[in-house]
């Protein structure tokens, strides 16, 4: 583009609301964090620095739920993570290297549906559908419904790194006598590889991160680390949960920030 | 029908369709062992579906294709002993120069190391053995081409398809490249197949030409009977410049034609096969061939008004008005200007056509 | 000269043209079987009849539906009047969500558009400041905004501390709070759109309206909002629809007084008070509205495309 007078492209007053933008974003994650090192049981009064949160909540009354609402978070979001992303790889492949065909939009459409479908029904519908093929909620049908819905978020970047793979890479590779498989493992997998990791780690983040489908269908007694902090904030927001929410919202942020390096890292360029 | 042993690749009845949209219309061609042969025509003529399909990478809808008298349309590519030099390059951007020229070869089941090997002397061929650990993205785009080169001769393929490789480069490494790989084909020997939209290049660098265009051959020649016989208006019109004037015919005789304009101006030209008296046609004349003078000096000498003079380096281009017909290009070169005269514009001259120049075209 | 262009119809990579059924299946298998055939099971639902202690009898019924519409009074046996509690429910939420909106677009579209209009090599580090609290679990940002915005929060204590005001701003528990709360959960999906929308805007247009008279907020209104319209609109749809249906935010900082559909979809399946034909019901209408509002914007993207290219 031709250089144009940013005279005329900036306009007053718009860097301003962006700041804004900006504290508001932050502002209430920076508050929760600075306020988890409190030392004062009330959480409305600063009594110094201290991590006796932190340690309540590994050795506290209530560590033992927490713990395995822990356990269940994590193995659950990175079976579903893996488990969704393998499947949006393969889906990819036939989107994106499988030619023009009738079914694409309707495939397509399927692939973004939880996006479309606002969570709340998704989680309606899970719930009755578990319910009317007679299958007991538990840490299984949490498993499956984050599968499910973690689908698009790994579609998403893998797909749009595929398509910014020119398939003239594999054709050369055939070219040169490689089979499709040798193809696809020695020359598009490692070009994909960016793609791959950051849509896992969207995949983990979203399983990690979802409350109102798991609430649904989680089923009495099995807890995810979002299910625990609802249950406990209903009470009121006590120190420990804003201690849990700092450690929770730190893996978050580290895995985007990770998953954004990466996707920036750009082989084919 | 079994396949002669001794041609390269021999394309019978070739047809591809997309859905409705036919790429290629039934193309029968024979490629010469040992020969430098270029696909030409504009985009989109379907010369790029022709290479593909050999290469492996478009099925054939109809036809055969031979490879030194074996079928091959219906092997994948990567069991066709053939190599494409493509026009983006391919490079594997993972890998380095020297795995990138050995990748072939361990594929083909050779161990790594004499992979290695052989690939190191591939690239001390292309003069870039100092580039061997770099990325493909560390090297400008002339090395990249060599690379690729390198790429897909190291296998030592049977055949060498060349999709627009020069296509990226600026034109003064182009006219380089093209004289390396006009000289790399007489060395290894390999017959190379390249495809390119630039006239100028395939003329230069060519064994033989297949022009085509709208999915259809239109003339198959050496780069010499292609620009001097031109077979129909596509090529006239496609390679180089040319003038065309509507003819009527009167008489067909040795290969010889007597016409007149549509004033009645008669004209005698070379014909071609299948055009008869009665015919109304085009004559091509190429601007070289055709000289000015204040009176006309030969029978085939056509009334006309000089409107402009055009400097063109080595030349200069007359653009003259003719009585009878459209606006002629007359070119005179720098170098003949002591038999040949250049008019001001405005002057009543004569267009006069040298002999056996104007060539009657089929439509 | 594109290998695809010449090639005619080959514009799309098919090298794995013959195995693309097997490849989709798994993803056809999850997402028909744990998406798209719960929906349906949540139709038929909605139309079965309600067991007391949660759960359904196998008996079709369009009681659900009549429940959501029509009051019948305490014992059913009344002439049917138009039932206003739950339109009035569907109503606010359109309603908040709508304000969501307008909040996001008035904050998001100046934050778009100064990011847009960065140097090109720090864009992507905006936008990704702007994108990492979205990625942060949604309840944990819905009480941390909680959290600051109570009547003893830091915010309160803040501003009294400041001497700006004498008592605290009551915020939780009214419409705006809810309102901050859906700004804060969706802004990303207003930025995002818009954003790319003024990246690829011709900004020599800006230009050429200046060379001609017009002043910078008039250049604004009638060159860039046009060119960038897609973008608003994809922006809008994309934070309005979530907003609609949202749990956390109305049940966190709305309280009882803001109740949304989410809220009331939520109360059905809950405990045995609940009702999930009713739920289902309400569901379906939630659902319903959302993909009116999906397909009518397809049809504005799709004309917009035929007009731009």
């Amino acid at each position: 583009m031709a250089h144009v007078n940013e005279n005329i492209k900036t306009y007053k007053g718009f860097r301003a609301i962006t700041l804004l933008c900006l504290v508001v974003l932050y502002a209430p994650l920076v508050i929760v964090t600075i306020y988890s090192f409190n030392a004062s049981q009330s959480i409305t009064n600063w009594e110094g620095l201290s991590f006796r949160w932190y340690a309540d909540v590994f050795t506290g009354p209530e560590s033992a739920k927490f713990k395995s609402a822990a356990f269940n978070s994590f193995t659950i979001a990175i079976m579903a993570a893996t488990a969704s992303t393998m499947i949006a790889t393969l889906a990819a492949t036939a989107m994106v290297r499988g030619g023009q065909f009738k079914m694409r939009t309707v495939s397509f459409g399927l692939i973004s549906l939880p996006l479309m479908v606002p969570e709340i029904v998704t989680a309606v519908a899970t719930l009755i559908f578990f319910n009317a093929i007679g299958f007991t909620r538990g840490y299984l049908t949490i498993l499956v419904a984050h599968v499910a819905f973690c689908i698009p978020f790994a579609y998403l970047p893998i797909s749009a790194r595929m398509q910014g793979i020119e398939d003239s890479f594999e054709q050369a590779a055939m070219d040169l006598y490689a089979t499709r498989r040798q193809a696809f493992t020695k020359i598009l997998m490692p070009l994909m590889a960016p793609g791959i990791i950051s849509g896992f780690l969207l995949a983990f983040i979203v399983s990690l991160d979802d409350f109102i489908i798991t609430n649904f269908v989680k089923g009495a007694g099995v807890e995810t680390l979002p299910t625990a902090i609802f249950g406990s904030v209903k009470q009121g927001i006590k120190p420990n949960i804003m201690a849990i929410s700092t450690m929770l919202l730190s893996v978050s942020i580290v895995m985007v920030t990770i998953s954004y390096f990466v996707s920036k890292s750009d082989s084919t360029k | 029908m079994p396949g002669n042993k001794t041609d390269a690749i021999d394309v019978r009845n070739a047809v591809k369709r997309y859905g409705d949209f036919t790429a290629l219309k039934r193309i029968s061609l024979t490629i010469k062992d040992n020969e430098f042969f270029t696909l030409l025509g504009p985009s989109g003529c379907g010369k790029t579906t022709l290479l593909r399909m050999i290469a492996g990478f478009e099925d054939v809808t109809e036809g055969e294709i031979l490879l030194f008298g074996d079928e091959i349309e219906s092997l994948p590519p990567h069991q066709r002993p053939v190599n494409t030099v493509f026009q983006n390059y391919a490079l594997f951007p993972h890998m380095t120069i020297l795995d990138n020229v050995a990748f072939g070869l361990e594929m083909r089941g050779k161990s790594k190391s004499a992979a290695r090997k052989r690939a190191g002397e591939m690239l001390e061929l292309v003069q870039l053995s100092q580039f061997a650990a770099r990325k493909p993205s560390q090297l400008s785009g002339g090395q990249q081409q060599r690379v690729a080169l390198a790429r897909a001769l190291a296998p030592q393929p049977k055949v060498l398809l060349l999709d627009e490789p020069l296509s990226a480069l600026d034109l003064k490494l182009r006219k380089q490249m093209q004289l390396e790989l006009k000289h790399l084909q007489r060395e290894t020997g390999i017959t190379f197949i390249f495809v390119t939209h630039d006239q100028e290049e395939a003329l230069t660098m060519s064994d033989r030409i297949a022009v085509m265009s709208a999915g259809e051959m239109q003339q198959l020649g050496t780069p010499t009977e292609i620009y001097e016989q031109p077979r129909n208006m596509f090529v006239a019109d496609f390679i180089g410049e040319t003038n065309l004037l509507e003819v009527s015919v009167d008489q067909v005789m040795n290969g010889r034609a007597v016409c007149h304009l549509g004033g009645g101006h008669a004209l005698t030209c070379n014909s071609v096969d299948g055009i008869g008296a009665g015919a109304k046609v085009h004559m091509s004349v190429r601007p070289e061939r055709l000289f000015m003078s204040d009176v006309p000096v030969e029978a085939e000498s056509l009334k006309g008004r000089v409107a402009e003079n055009i400097f063109v380096g080595t030349d200069i281009s007359t653009l003259v008005d003719l009585a009878e017909g459209p606006q002629f290009i007359v070119r005179t070169s720098n170098s003949d200007r002591g038999n040949k005269r250049i008019f001001e514009p405005g002057s009543e001259i004569f267009v006069n056509m040298e002999l056996g120049a104007g060539r009657l075209l089929m439509d | 000269m594109a290998a695809g262009a010449a090639s005619g119809g080959s514009a799309r990579a098919d090298t794995y043209k013959d195995a693309r059924g097997w490849l989709l299946l798994p993803s056809w298998a999850v997402l028909g079987i744990f998406v798209l055939g719960p929906v349906c099971m949540m139709l038929i639902y909605s139309f079965l009849t309600k067991e007391f202690r949660g759960g359904v009898i196998w008996e079709p019924s369009l009681a659900a539906y009549d429940q959501f519409f029509f009051d019948r009074g305490l014992f059913g046996d009344e002439p049917p009047k138009l039932e206003w509690t739950y339109i009035t429910i569907f109503w606010r939420s359109i309603w908040q969500a709508g304000a969501a909106t307008l909040l996001s677009l008035l904050i998001g579209f100046p934050t778009a558009y100064f990011i847009a209009t960065r140097p090109e090599n720090v864009r992507p580090v905006w936008v990704f400041l702007i994108t990492i609290p979205y990625w942060v679990n949604l309840l944990i940002r819905t009480v941390s905004m909680k959290f600051l915005l109570r009547d003893q929060g830091p915010l309160n204590d803040f501003l009294i501390g400041t001497g700006l005001i004498d008592s605290p701003i009551h915020i939780v528990n009214t419409n705006f709070a809810v309102q901050l709360g859906l700004f804060y959960s969706y802004l990303p999906f207003m930025v995002l759109p818009i954003y790319a929308a003024v990246e690829r805007y011709n900004f020599s247009l800006s230009e050429a309206a200046a060379d001609l008279y017009a002043s910078k907020w008039t250049t604004l209104r009638r060159i860039v909002l046009p060119a960038v319209k897609p973008g608003v609109v994809a922006g809008c749809i994309l934070v309005f629809v979530p907003s609609m249906g949202s749990f956390l935010a109305p049940d966190l900082l709305g309280g009882a007084k803001n109740f949304m559909i989410g809220s009331l979809i939520e109360e059905q399946f809950k405990g045995n008070a609940g009702n999930w034909p009713f739920g289902a019901a309400a569901s379906m209408i939630l659902l319903t509205m959302v993909l009116i509002i999906l397909m009518f914007s397809a049809r504005q993207q799709a004309k917009a495309d035929k007009a731009g290219g």
